[in-house]
């Protein structure tokens, strides 16, 4: 691997390292969510560093060019990736449908109906 | 208010409403006339005109959800109302008319039998003489009629009736998190089966949906027949005892009558 492209690939992902700590620090990002992606950049200095494990790498998976092993694993990091947020959305999903739920249910005990000021006889002598 | 003084408070009408404001007054009214004892609940699912204010004076308790969640998901609230309420008997029954509230007391004299925990209203048992279904809207009942009577090894003849009686036991099960949210037809009754939950059907009459409007329009049926597929293959990987479990939770048993349980409680 020429040093241009050793040098790229350490300085790109040591800036994602230092950009996702610094988002965690903010609390901008969870740190049940960073370990993805901190694997992500650990794993392109690694590559990138010790060329030797690109090469075992390529035999491995059985591809031609080193290259190709690069793009493989970072197409299958996204996948993996939206996946894991798929379920997450899908988890966030029920949750958000229960609480919309029982919210409802609240609101009709409590006689509260949204964008109504009128009082609903129907209801107000219940509960 | 304690809603237990109130001795035939034992079954409670479940609609599901979305932008409904054109039938639902006269739905409820066409309800309070054949089956003037039960409660009515309208879940107004997110609606953008006045079906919940409509509803509320029509003398309904009224839901409102806070943004549009889906039909199963509209069903399922008033599912957790009922078993919060502690009702006996629960029937869902759709707002756009389709359904002829004359065959409530059908299902409730069915589902009332206590051996049974579902009922099914099933537009094909009946004797008067139906409307008519469109042909692949008809072809598709019909396939998952096969498909179910075969998985649960028991006639079903209406898989996709939103007309049904059900108890306490199977509410709780639908007020859990397997209740599909979006189309809950052929696979909650598979869900139900391998629950250990009685299903029956009886006849029931139905109308073409007055509003012209269908669940089923544009790419709907493509998605709907995936996941129905879908939802049964899964439901079968699972193993039932999950399934089970749920409507084994409570305590009081499904026989005792309303009173005693506000006794308890």
């Amino acid at each position: 691997m020429p040093l241009q492209q050793k040098i790229f690939a350490i300085s790109i992902s040591i800036i994602l390292f230092i950009v996702i700590i610094d988002l965690v620090r903010r609390k901008r990002l969870r740190e049940e969510f960073s370990w993805l992606w901190l694997l992500t950049g650990g794993v392109i200095i690694l590559l990138a560093a010790w060329y030797d494990v690109l090469l075992f790498l390529t035999n491995l998976v059985g591809a031609v060019l080193p290259t190709s092993t690069l793009f493989l694993f970072g197409l299958l990091f996204l996948m993996i990736i939206s996946l894991y947020y798929s379920t997450k959305i899908s988890t966030l999903h029920e949750q958000m449908k229960d609480i919309a739920q029982q919210v409802a249910i609240l609101q009709a005990e409590l006689h509260v109906s949204p964008q109504e000021d009128e009082k609903l006889p129907s209801i107000s002598g219940r509960g | 208010m304690n809603y237990c003084g109130k001795e035939d408070f034992d079954t409670i009408i479940v609609i599901p409403a979305f932008n409904e404001e054109a039938n639902i007054a006269s739905l409820i009214d066409n309800i309070r006339t054949s089956a003037p004892e039960v409660d009515i609940l309208v879940v107004d699912d997110g609606s953008a005109d006045r079906t919940s204010r409509i509803a509320a004076k029509a003398g309904a308790v009224v839901v409102r959800l806070p943004f549009n969640l889906g039909y199963g998901a509209a069903l399922q609230t008033g599912f957790k109302y009922a078993l919060m309420k502690r009702y006996r008997y629960v029937i869902q029954m759709d707002a756009d008319g389709q359904h002829d509230p004359d065959s409530i007391g059908l299902l409730l004299k069915e589902i009332g039998k206590g051996d049974i925990d579902v009922v099914i209203g099933s537009r094909f048992l009946s004797s008067v003489v139906q409307y008519k279904i469109p042909l692949l809207r008809k072809a598709g009942i019909s396939l998952f009629s096969r498909i179910v009577s075969f998985i649960i090894h028991q006639k079903i003849t209406d898989p996709t009736s939103g007309f049904q009686a059900l108890n306490r036991d199977a509410v709780r099960f639908h007020a859990s998190p397997y209740y599909p949210t979006d189309y809950p037809d052929a696979d909650t009754i598979i869900m139900l089966h391998r629950a250990g939950l009685r299903i029956r059907e009886s006849p029931v009459r139905m109308y073409p949906s007055v509003s012209g409007k269908t669940m089923h329009s544009g790419l709907k049926p493509v998605y709907y027949m995936f996941k129905m597929f879908l939802s049964m293959f899964v439901t079968l990987l699972r193993k039932s005892k999950f399934e089970k479990r749920i409507t084994k939770e409570e305590d009081v048993s499904n026989a005792a009558s309303t009173k005693d349980i506000c006794n308890k409680y």
